[in-house]
C-alpha cells in the first residue's frame, strides 16, 4: 500500500470523525437490567410505529445508569435512566452539580422478587420471611439468645422445611434487587424472630440494629451472584438443594425448569403483587432529562408511549411480559404530558 | 616379561552386552521415552477431545437457530380498521398503530382454525403467532396501500415456544405451568402441521436481520450487529495497519539502538499483554469522555480496538522485517539505492506476506473481542436500526457480533440461548475465513533464503 493511500485513508477518518459532532436522532437508554427487557420492548414497539428510529436500551444497573444519567446534559450523554429503585438524594445533588436539574421521575409498574429452586430438587414450597432470615442471617436467635447462626439444613430451624443443606444464590450488592430482598425479607425477618430487639437490648441503637438486621451470613451458604438471573439459573441448575432469587418475568420464561415458593403464604403472580398480598415487590422508574426535550428527537414521545394505557396497561405487552401495570398509570401520563419534574 | 608373550584372554562376555540385547540401563532409557511420547500422545487426544466436544456443542446448540417456524395465515385487512375514511391516505393510515392490526389477526386464526376442533379459546388463538405479526401487516399495508380490503396470505412468525416444539426443546410437560402456551395449542400446532399452513423453513432473517426485544426472540437476527462488527474492522484495518507497519518500518530499520527504542521495545510487548478491558476504559475516557465522540458508535469501538491490535502489528511486522536477510539490503545499498529505497523498493516488498498474516491473525482477535465493548456501551438492546449510509455506519449506535452474542446469552428466554450458539457459528466462521486467507497468503507469497 503506498504511503499516499494510507494518508488519504487517515484523512477520510478524521474527516468522519468530525462530523460526529453532528446532531443525534436518537433517544439512548441505560440502566438497570430489570427494567432492560421492558424497555427493549417498547423501543421496538416505538420503532415500528413511529417515524423516530428504534432508540438504544443499554443495561448495567440502576445505580451505573443514574450516574451517567448525572453526566451532564447534551447530546452526549443519556436521556433516560432506567432504575429498579428510586433515585437517591445523593444522585439527585450529584445531578444538580452536573447541571442535570429538571428530572422526570416516572413510574412504570412493579416488579415481583419471587424464590425459586429446582423443579425436581427438595420441596422449597412455601417460605416466610423468618425462614429465609433463620438460613440466610449471620446471627441468629436461637433459645432465647442471639448467637452466631448455626443452621446447616433448613429443618434445623423449621421443621416443615425439607431436611437439606442451606445453598441461596442471591443477587449482588450492585443489584437494586438485593436491596429490595434485605429489606422485605431479611429485615422483615429479622423483627419477627425477635433478634432485632435482642440486639437493641444488647446495647446497639436503633439504627445500628436496622442495619444489622440486613446483613447476610458470609460463611458459603449464601452466594452472592454480581451477574444476571441467567447466572443464577446455571447455578441453580447445578445445585439440586439450592434456592435463588429471579425476578417474576424471568421465573415465567423458566417455568420448565424453576418452581417458586410462597412467601407468607402467597403466590407470586401479577394479580397478587398489584394487589398487594406478595409482600416482595418494588417500583420501577425511568428518570427522563427535561432538558432534552425537543432537543432529540422521539424523546417526549418515547415516554409517553412507554405508559400509554396500550403498553403498560394491565392488557399491554408489558404486563404480558410479567410487570405487574400501576394502577395510578392515568397520573403518571398526565405527568409527562405536563413535562412535571421532581 | 613371560605374561607379555601370552595372549591376551578375552574378557569373559557378560551376560546381556551385546548390541542386540539391552542392558538396563538402556531399558529404563527406551521405557522414559515410550512414556513420554504416550504422555504426548496422551496430551493431544484430550485437546483433540476438548475441540470436538466444543465444536459438537456449538453445532449442537446453534444449528437449530438457523431455522424457524413459519405460519401462514389468510388475513383480511378490513378497510374499517385500517383506513376509515378510505382515501387512503398514507397519513391517515399510518396513525394506525400496530395495536390496531391485532384484532384483525386474531380474526384470521379464528377463521383458519374454525375446522379444527381445539380446546384453546378464540382468545388464547394469538399465542401461537410472534408479537411481531403485527409489525410486519403494518409494514406492509403502509409500502402498499392498495393492499387494503383485500384478504392477503402472509407467512408470520410463530411464537418462540411453538418453534422450540417444532425443534425439540419444548414439551408438552415444559408447558404444564407456562402461562405462554398451553399443551392445548399443541395438539392445534400438530394439526396445522399436517394441514401444512406451519412450517418450519430456513432463516436468512437470523443471518440478516435486526436484534428483537426480549418478548419475541423468534424475530431476532445477527445482520446488524455483523454490520457494527465490519465498520469497526474497516477503522481497524485502515489505522492499525499503516500506524503499527510505520512504527515497525522505523523501530526495525531506522532507530538508533539505544535505551529509550529498547524501552519502547519492552512497552510494546508488554502492551501486548494487557487485558483486553483496559483498552476498554482506556477507550471510554478518553474517545467518549475526552474527545465526546458519540457512545456505542462502531468508530468509538474500531478505535479502542485499535490500540489493542496496535501491538500484535508491530510484533509480527517486526518479525517479519527481521527475517528479510540483511544480503537484500545490502545489495541494495551497494547498488547506490538510498536507505528508504532499499526499505520501501525490497525489504517490504518481501515482508509483505508475513505482514498480512500478523494482520489479519489481528483483526480476528478483534473481531471476537467482547470486553472493551461493554464500557463504551455496545452491549444492550443496540442492534435494532439498519444503518442509512457509509457515515451512520460508522457514527450511529450499534453492537457487534460477540457483544450481541453475549447479549442473547443474558437474556430470560431459553429461545434466545439457542440464537447465541448460532451466533457463535457465525463468528467461528468469519474467524475460520480469516485464518484461512491468512495461510493461503503464507503460502502463496512465501520465501526461503
Amino acid at each position: 500500500m503506498s504511503s499516499l493511500k494510507l494518508t488519504a485513508s487517515v484523512l477520510a477518518l478524521t474527516a468522519i470523525s468530525a462530523t460526529a459532532a453532528a446532531a443525534r436522532d436518537n433517544v439512548q437508554v441505560a440502566g438497570s437490567s430489570t427494567v432492560l427487557p421492558y424497555a427493549s420492548i417498547v423501543a421496538e414497539a416505538f420503532g415500528e410505529n413511529f417515524d423516530f428510529p428504534t432508540p438504544v436500551v443499554e443495561s448495567g444497573g440502576s445505580s451505573s445508569g443514574l450516574k451517567r444519567f448525572c453526566e451532564g446534559v447534551g447530546e452526549n450523554t443519556i436521556d433516560i435512566a432506567n432504575a429498579s429503585r428510586a433515585i437517591r438524594d445523593g444522585e439527585v445533588a450529584a445531578c444538580a452539580d452536573a447541571g442535570v436539574t429538571d428530572i422526570i421521575e416516572v413510574r412504570i409498574g412493579y416488579d415481583g422478587i419471587v424464590f425459586a429452586s429446582q423443579l425436581d430438587g427438595p420441596a422449597y414450597t412455601a417460605f416466610e420471611p423468618v425462614d429465609l432470615f433463620n438460613a440466610l442471617a449471620p446471627k441468629v436467635m436461637v433459645d432465647g439468645a442471639l448467637v452466631d447462626n448455626p443452621h446447616t439444613n433448613w429443618s434445623d430451624f423449621n421443621a416443615d422445611l425439607p431436611d437439606a443443606e442451606i445453598l441461596a444464590f442471591i443477587p449482588g450488592t450492585k443489584h437494586g434487587t438485593r436491596e429490595v430482598f434485605e429489606e422485605k425479607v431479611i429485615a422483615v425477618g429479622c423483627e419477627e424472630s425477635g433478634a432485632m430487639a435482642a440486639m437493641i437490648e444488647g446495647g446497639m441503637s436503633e439504627d445500628d440494629a436496622e442495619d444489622a438486621c440486613l446483613a447476610v451470613r458470609g460463611d458459603g451458604l449464601s452466594v452472592d451472584i454480581d451477574g444476571d438471573y441467567t447466572e443464577t439459573l446455571a447455578r441453580i441448575d447445578a445445585n439440586s438443594n439450592a434456592i435463588g432469587v429471579f425476578g417474576l418475568a424471568f421465573y415465567e420464561n423458566n417455568t420448565d425448569k424453576l418452581k417458586v415458593a410462597t412467601m407468607s403464604g402467597v403466590e407470586p403472580t401479577t394479580e397478587t403483587i398489584s394487589t398487594g398480598d406478595y409482600p416482595v415487590s418494588r417500583p420501577l422508574y425511568f428518570y427522563i432529562k427535561q432538558a432534552h426535550i425537543g432537543v432529540i428527537p422521539g424523546l417526549k414521545e418515547f415516554a409517553e408511549f412507554f405508559v400509554a394505557d396500550e403498553i403498560a396497561g394491565p392488557d399491554g405487552p408489558l404486563a404480558e411480559y410479567g410487570l405487574v401495570s400501576d394502577p395510578a398509570l392515568a397520573d403518571t401520563q398526565a405527568m409527562i404530558s405536563s413535562e412535571e419534574t421532581m | 616379561m613371560t605374561d607379555a608373550t601370552v595372549t591376551p584372554t578375552p574378557a569373559p562376555r557378560t551376560k546381556g552386552k551385546s548390541l542386540m540385547s539391552e542392558d538396563a540401563r538402556t531399558k529404563k532409557r527406551n521405557a522414559a521415552e515410550k512414556r513420554f511420547r504416550a504422555y504426548g500422545l496422551g496430551a493431544i487426544t484430550v485437546g483433540l477431545l476438548f475441540l470436538v466436544s466444543l465444536l459438537w456443542a456449538i453445532v449442537q446448540n446453534g444449528t437449530p437457530a438457523f431455522t424457524q417456524t413459519f405460519v401462514t395465515l389468510d388475513v383480511a385487512l378490513l378497510e374499517e380498521k385500517l383506513d376509515k375514511t378510505g382515501n387512503r391516505d398514507i397519513d391517515e393510515i399510518k396513525k394506525v398503530s400496530t395495536f390496531g392490526y391485532n384484532p384483525l389477526i386474531a380474526e384470521a386464526l379464528v377463521t383458519a382454525t374454525a375446522d379444527i376442533e381445539t380446546e384453546v379459546t378464540d382468545k388464547d388463538l394469538k399465542k401461537i403467532l410472534s408479537a411481531s405479526a403485527a409489525a410486519l401487516l403494518r409494514d406492509q399495508v403502509i409500502a402498499n396501500p392498495d393492499l387494503i380490503g383485500e384478504t392477503v396470505e402472509f407467512r408470520l412468525l410463530a411464537s418462540s415456544r411453538v418453534d422450540g416444539y417444532l425443534k425439540g426443546r419444548v414439551t408438552r410437560e415444559d408447558l404444564a405451568r407456562d402461562k405462554n402456551l398451553d399443551a392445548a395449542h399443541l395438539d392445534l400446532i400438530d394439526v396445522m402441521v399436517e394441514q401444512g399452513s406451519v412450517e418450519r423453513v430456513f432463516n436468512w432473517d437470523f443471518i440478516l436481520g435486526a436484534d428483537a426485544s426480549e418478548s419475541r426472540p423468534e424475530a431476532a437476527g445477527i445482520g446488524v450487529s455483523m454490520l457494527g462488527s465490519f465498520f469497526m474492522m474497516l477503522v481497524v484495518l485502515f489505522l492499525a495497519l499503516p500506524i503499527g507497519v510505520a512504527a515497525s518500518i522505523y523501530l526495525e530499520e531506522f532507530a538508533p539502538q539505544n535505551r529509550f527504542t529498547d524501552l519502547i521495545e519492552v512497552n510494546i510487548s508488554n502492551l501486548a499483554a494487557v487485558p483486553s478491558i483496559v483498552f476498554g476504559i482506556l477507550g471510554l475516557a478518553a474517545f467518549i469522555q475526552f474527545a465526546h465522540l458519540p457512545q456505542s458508535a462502531p468508530i468509538v469501538g474500531g478505535l479502542t480496538l485499535t490500540l489493542m491490535t496496535l501491538p500484535t502489528i508491530v510484533i509480527s511486522t517486526r518479525a517479519s522485517l527481521k527475517a528479510v536477510p540483511p544480503s537484500i539490503r545490502d545489495a541494495a545499498l551497494g547498488v547506490g539505492a538510498s536507505k528508504m529505497q532499499s526499505v520501501f523498493h525490497h525489504v517490504l516488498p518481501l515482508a509483505m506476506p508475513g505482514i498480512l498474516t500478523g494482520t489479519i491473525i489481528g483483526l480476528a482477535q478483534a473481531l471476537g473481542e467482547t470486553a472493551p465493548l461493554l464500557l463504551i456501551g455496545m452491549v444492550g438492546f443496540i442492534a435494532s436500526n439498519y444503518p442509512d449510509g457509509v457515515a451512520s455506519g460508522f457514527l450511529d449506535p450499534n453492537s457487534a457480533m460477540p457483544a450481541q452474542i453475549y447479549e442473547w446469552a443474558k437474556r430470560a428466554d431459553p429461545a434466545f440461548y439457542e440464537r447465541a450458539w448460532g451466533g457463535i457459528i457465525i463468528l467461528l466462521l468469519f474467524l475460520m475465513t480469516m485464518n484461512i486467507i491468512a495461510i493461503l497468503l503464507r503460502r502463496k507469497f512465501e520465501r526461503r533464503w
